[in-house]
């Protein structure tokens, strides 16, 4: 009599799509990509000149060797590489490419988690040599040189040539979109002296041994600049530390705030639409009063008719459920390819949806299914 | 037919509460000084006074009567969907004015087979699915109803129709559906209100030589309300009411006794 109940019950389901729809709005959750959590950057400080304040890095106050002293010096501290960038024209025979070049230390490559897919990464020797070599994203490598390998070609860079001594690994695209393949990067010392003629970095990118020290870090770094930058006791920095693990949580506090949203959303839907289940549920007794006094009279008892409009409804809520989870999932791929976002599909969220939306439908055909179930067979036989 | 297979439908797992085991004595019905008073408001309607009925097992009863007159309030007793206001009504000598409405509804399962007027078939599915439904409540293998449905259904003469749908059967073989649906539990008795009510009169004659047949050959006791001479004389027992009274029981049994 379930498998009866279940087969009335979904020639009912047709009926009702919407919360099928408003069903999977529960089910996507987003994860923002993985920032590294021990990673501080330091940023010169700003500049005043006649009242206008220069944004962070206006100053021209770091210089490697504020980078090697923090290596040595902190002990919380796994390494630091100054970073410079700039966008420059690279150039090969007849083909060129505007990148992004970044002057690294060798130590930038455990920090930033580099993978080299050919060759090796800029070594000490490079920095002290102020080498000529260059390694090239799978973007800049792709566009300037097709299938062909690029190790050992030589690329110009403001007319300085740069031989390639590897490539890197892919990394993709970066949580705000942009393409992180898409670099060429040279030891610092070459790119401060070669491509941008400076004597000062722009930024030191540090790793702390673990995401518990990277506070600890930030302090000593903190105290340790300000003594070689000698800056007096009550004075401001001359530069700034920033923690990515502060922006990795503002990221993952906006995907709770996402979240959160978008439950409210769900919960409302769910809502929504078992209530849409009980009026349906009420509309189908109503309609099929005559079936459940016919029913009644050849034996049904009360709890016979509650069970089989129980049954109908979370047969229908469970579907939408269904549903609602395969357009989830579908939307969810859809985004991480269409948008770029980071989606994830977790295994337990969709249990829970589908328990979810089948206790809907047991809440909401409750009132109903016992409507039903308390007509008078009487009444029930002669209603038209 | 009537009696020798009931065992093994009474040890079908469904139902746990069953009521007990009623004696099959040759008494079906047996009513005393029935009372049936509705309120309708501050009025109130006296629609029995006092019925006193026995019907044995393989009578064909007709009841007759103006609208009104009491019939269909003794109909719905009879076929415990209504409780009497006072007095007894002993079904196989067991006394089912005092039953739950569970116990009602397993006595209606299993002892009594209803035919209505309108036929009262469930619209978008099969005569032999239509057949099955009793057997949904009383816990019969899905292959055992099938074989059950498909017995009456040939007992009726509709086997071949069993899988058509009923707005794809004339009213007569509708209500041989429905017949076929009330036998198919093996009943002690078999309430028709009204069954050729919805028909013409060729059609009527062929349903009510089906119950004369079903009568006559399986021994099935009948009991059938019609307001018209010619479908109640194919009965063997007439018994007519009128203002909530029996005025004329063509067995000779008393007539009221206010």
């Amino acid at each position: 009599m379930l498998i009866m109940a279940f087969r009335i019950a979904l020639r009912a389901l047709a009926r009702n799509k919407l919360r099928s729809f408003l069903t999977m709005l529960g089910i996507m959750q987003e994860q923002i990509a993985s920032l590294g959590t021990n990673l501080l950057v330091i940023l010169p400080g700003t500049v005043t000149l006649g009242g206008a304040r220069s944004g962070s890095g206006g100053r021209q106050s770091l210089i490697p060797a504020d980078a090697r002293a923090i290596m040595n010096e902190i002990p919380v501290v796994a390494g630091a590489s100054p970073v410079l960038r700039q966008g420059q024209q690279v150039i090969v025979g007849d083909q060129n490419w505007g990148t992004s070049i970044q002057g690294v230390a060798p130590e930038f490559q455990q920090i930033r988690d580099w993978q080299v897919r050919e060759g090796r990464f800029i070594n000490q020797a490079d920095v002290d040599s102020t080498a000529k070599v260059a390694l090239v994203g799978e973007t800049v490598a792709y566009n300037l040189f097709g299938e062909d390998d690029p190790v050992g070609a030589v690329i110009r860079i403001k007319k300085v040539p740069f031989r390639i001594i590897g490539i890197l690994g892919a990394k993709g695209q970066s949580g705000n979109g942009t393409d992180q393949d898409d670099v060429v990067m040279v030891p610092y010392t070459s790119m401060m002296k070669l491509v941008m003629g400076v004597t000062y970095i722009q930024q030191i990118i540090v790793a702390a041994v673990s995401a518990d020290t990277t506070q600890e870090a930030s302090t000593q770094i903190a105290a340790l600049l300000r003594q070689r930058h000698k800056i007096r006791p009550g004075a401001d920095d001359d530069f700034t530390i920033r923690n990515l693990s502060d922006i990795a949580e503002a990221a993952s506090n906006s995907a709770t705030v996402m979240a959160v949203l978008l439950g409210s959303i769900a919960s409302v839907s769910l809502i929504v639409g078992g209530i849409g289940i009980m009026n349906i549920m009420l509309v189908s007794v109503t309609e099929r009063t005559r079936e459940i006094g016919i029913r009644m009279a050849v034996g049904a008892r009360g709890r016979d008719i509650m069970l089989q409009f129980i049954v109908e409804a979370v047969v229908m809520a469970a579907s939408g459920g269904v549903i609602g989870i395969l357009v989830g999932i579908g939307s969810s791929n859809l985004i991480k390819y269409l948008a770029a976002l980071p989606t994830l599909i977790r295994p337990e969220i969709i249990a829970i949806s589908f328990l979810v939306s089948g206790s809907v439908g047991v809440f909401f055909g409750f009132y109903p299914a016992r409507k039903a179930s308390k007509l008078d067979p009487i009444d029930a036989l002669r209603y038209e | 037919m009537a009696s020798e297979p009931q065992q093994e439908f009474d040890q079908a797992p469904a139902i746990q509460k069953s009521p007990p085991v009623a004696d099959r004595s040759e008494t079906v019905i047996r009513i005393r000084d029935l009372h049936k008073i509705y309120k309708m408001g501050d009025v109130e309607v006296h629609a029995l006074r006092g019925i006193h009925l026995t019907i044995q097992r393989g009578e064909f009863v007709a009841v007759m009567g103006a609208s009104g007159s009491g019939k269909s309030t003794i109909m719905n007793i009879l076929g415990c969907l209504d409780r009497p206001t006072s007095g007894s009504y002993f079904l196989e000598g067991q006394d089912v004015s005092a039953l739950s409405a569970d116990e009602w509804a397993h006595i209606r399962n299993r002892r009594i087979g209803f035919v209505f007027q309108g036929f009262n078939l469930l619209q978008r599915t099969s005569a032999v699915e239509n057949v099955e439904l009793p057997m949904m409540y009383n816990g019969v293998s899905a292959k055992e109803r099938r074989a059950r449905a498909l017995r009456v259904l040939e007992l009726v003469g509709l086997a071949e129709r069993c899988h058509h749908l009923p707005n794809q059967l004339s009213g007569g073989q509708q209500q041989r559906v429905a017949i076929a649906r009330s036998l198919v539990n093996q009943p002690s008795l078999i309430l028709a209100d009204e069954p050729t009510g919805n028909l013409d009169t060729k059609t009527s004659e062929e349903i009510m030589v089906l119950f004369q047949n079903l009568n006559g050959q399986e021994g099935i006791t009948i009991v059938l309300v019609t307001h018209e001479p010619d479908i109640a004389a194919y009965a063997k027992r007439r018994i007519v009411f009128r203002d909530g009274l029996i005025i004329s029981d063509s067995a000779g049994e008393a007539a009221a006794a206010p």
